[in-house]
């Protein structure tokens, strides 16, 4: 990553940072409704990868975790929050929420509710982009407790059988809800895994953005040329408990400040800062436009955002005016 | 008698068993150490261990099989699905395999597990966390299914399935969890077929189960104090079977039906109670019956919506009227 790449980035993940702990706030207010799952601590697994992808052209898919990489695909910020919000303006008009974020346009597929869910759909829009003939790449985050879903598994073998180009990133906060990893699953390395479908794997640092993105750019490079699938395990940890209904209590006070000295955007902006590509300063100037910026744009439009009309509730229900439906096909 | 919450209900009911019984077992994700979602097995884990308390992968299809397989050596799981809208991924286990076992293999096979799980719109969970699946679980031939509307029942009908030979399907409801209620403080069991009367009545019968039983009772003290309707309100805490007798018993009596259900109509707990109530006792009618449900629509995240989506109260007392020709 050039410097000025990695000074934009170090901004894009403050803005996540800052966006999510606003989504908190929000939520305290009662602005926000249903469950919320936040990413700080993980900002470096979406913005290395999408960094070393082309995001708004790849396709890219996720769980409910999903706001931070709509934003990182093009999907304005203000219209998730509006979504969140539940407001006519937001990116599903108020119909999804927090774990059904959309923005087709950026080529962002969703956020999906149930846990495993996007594993086939990603392999299914590998199949898509193949035969349309693009060089389109589809990505695919998910959480490591994903993994014991059956459809990982049949999932990776039809993604290998029929060389799809489809990267899964597995982002291994070593925890499914309140259940650690090793509680949970027999093979802890989670790049392990897939060999057993002959599909090359690396496991990286994902607090430090530039083995990410380093280990990306292969990754992507890989499914881009043709070559077929390819799974990248991001090592990362998330601050916050697993949704706003989690007390969090099953961690050590430990655990959670080692991770905390780990800080993917520390780590970056103390790499820029000791490079001499900008100063603590820098950072706190651009901190405050940051803040002023969610206030000032994200959350304002959100809040004066109307609520969705009483007609949206049938309207997406089934497709309308379709003509082999209602007559008149040829 | 004391006052209880529905998962205190729920954990005397695990914890009494599991104590009777070292071969019932609990299961599911974050019931061990997390102490469940719901608060359903909290401390079992400290009190029976990780052999008997099970914190399973997010792999409910893979979960459900294995419990159901245990069942097979006289094993008693308890299957803690975290949402039914997961139990779908489960499906092909119970639907396949636990309710067709015994009866495909003549009688020398049985699965006598326990699948418990909340469904129902709650606080603006969205599509995918807001399912509404009891007829789904009503309508297969071999399974069990109950869905109880308060902490006595949660407390005995657990008991009852967990003792019982044959697959039952639990249906909870996550906005009922802290609900309080009297539960006996001796042990009692609840039969696992039946129905109870909620409220008497002459007038007319409103039907419900779970936690459109709640919507009925307060739709008829609206009716009664301010209408002079008098409602009974049937709870039909057992969907599979279902109680045709006591069905039959209200509506010869009243005369009248309506039946309330918080999942969209097509294929439904209405439309099978209408089928019993036309069969059973349609020349003692004096009006058709209705029914009260949702809209058909997968749940809208946001709330004005989400609260359009299903019925309430207010829409039982409307219908009520609207049968007796009469306007709020
Ligand atoms: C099929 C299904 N089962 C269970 C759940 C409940 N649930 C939501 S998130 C989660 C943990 C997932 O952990 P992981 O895949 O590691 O992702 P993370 O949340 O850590 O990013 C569980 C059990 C669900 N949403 N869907």
């Amino acid at each position: 990553m050039k410097a000025a790449d990695k000074k934009r980035v170090l901004r894009e993940m403050l803005f996540a940072r800052r966006f999510e702990e606003r989504c908190y706030e929000a939520y305290v207010e009662r602005k926000i409704g249903g469950f919320l799952h936040l990413y700080p601590g993980e900002e470096a697994c979406a913005f290395g990868v999408l960094e070393a992808a082309r995001p708004g052209h790849d396709y890219v898919i996720t769980s409910y975790r999903d706001h931070v990489h709509a934003i990182k695909c093009g999907v304005p910020p203000k219209a998730v929050m509006a979504e969140l919000f539940a407001k006519e303006t937001g990116v599903c008009k108020g119909l999804g929420g927090s774990m059904h974020i959309f923005g087709t346009e950026q080529r962002f597929m969703g956020g999906y509710a149930l846990v495993g869910g996007p594993f086939p759909l990603a392999a299914g829009i590998a199949k898509g982009i193949k035969m349309k003939g693009g060089d389109e790449i589809s990505i695919c985050f998910l959480g490591d407790a994903a993994n014991n879903q059956g459809v990982f598994h049949e999932s990776l073998n039809m993604a290998k059988l029929w060389d799809l180009p489809v990267l899964y990133v597995c982002e291994n906060n070593l925890y499914g809800i309140g259940t650690r990893i090793d509680r949970s699953t027999a093979v802890i390395d989670q790049y392990k895994r897939v060999s057993g479908y002959d599909i090359p794997s690396a496991q990286v640092d994902g607090q430090d953005i530039d083995k990410v993105y380093e280990a990306a750019q292969i990754a992507v490079d890989h499914v881009r040329s043709g070559k077929g699938p390819y799974f990248l395990e991001l090592m990362t940890y998330r601050y916050r408990g697993h949704s706003m209904s989690d007390s969090n209590a099953y961690r050590t006070k430990e655990e959670e400040r080692m991770w905390g000295t780990r800080d993917p955007i520390i780590i970056l902006r103390d790499r820029l800062i000791e490079a001499g590509e900008i100063t603590l300063d820098d950072y706190s100037a651009m901190d405050t436009e940051i803040l002023e910026e969610i206030e000032n744009e994200v959350i304002k439009f959100a809040e004066e955002s109307p609520e969705p009309s009483a007609e949206l509730l049938h309207k997406y229900v089934l497709a309308e005016n379709d003509p082999w439906v209602h007559g008149g096909a040829k | 008698m004391a006052e209880i919450m529905y998962w205190e209900a729920l954990r005397r009911a695990h914890d009494e068993e599991m104590t009777r019984d070292p071969l019932v077992i609990c299961m599911g994700e974050d019931i061990g150490v997390a102490g469940g979602t719901y608060k359903a097995t909290n401390g079992l884990f400290d009190k029976y261990g990780p052999e008997r308390v099970i914190d399973t992968p997010i792999s409910e299809g893979g979960y459900t099989g294995l419990g159901i397989g245990a069942s097979f050596l006289g094993v008693r799981p308890i299957i803690e699905i975290m949402s039914v809208n997961f139990a779908w991924l489960a499906m092909d286990q119970i639907f396949n395999t636990a309710a067709k076992v015994r009866y495909m293999s003549g009688g020398q096979l049985e699965a006598p597990v326990v699948i418990r799980s909340p469904g129902g719109t709650a606080h603006q969970l969205g599509a995918q966390h807001s399912a509404r699946m009891e007829k789904v679980f009503m309508g297969v031939a071999g399974l069990r299914s109950v869905t109880p509307s308060n902490p006595r029942q949660a407390y005995g009908l657990l008991k009852s399935a967990i003792r019982c030979n044959d697959p039952v399907f639990i249906n909870e409801h996550e906005l009922m969890y802290n609900m309080k209620g009297e539960v006996p403080d001796e042990e009692y069991f609840m039969p696992l077929e039946g129905s109870e009367i909620a409220r008497q009545g002459t007038d007319i019968t409103l039907f419900g189960y779970n936690i459109s039983v709640h919507w009925c009772t307060q739709a008829a003290e609206i009716l009664a104090s301010k209408h002079g309707i008098n409602c009974e309100v049937i709870d039909l805490y057992s969907l599979a079977p279902l109680d045709r007798d006591g069905i039959k018993a209200s509506v010869s009596k009243t005369h009248r039906a309506i039946i309330v259900e918080e999942a969209e109509p097509a294929v439904g707990v209405g439309s099978e109670v209408m089928a019993i109530i036309n069969e059973e006792c349609f020349f003692e009618l004096d009006a058709a019956p209705v029914r009260v449900s949702a809209q058909n629509v997968p749940i809208p995240y946001n709330h004005t919506l989400e609260k359009m989506a299903i019925p309430n109260a207010q829409d039982v007392v409307n219908s009520v009227l609207k049968m007796f020709g009469l306007t709020g």
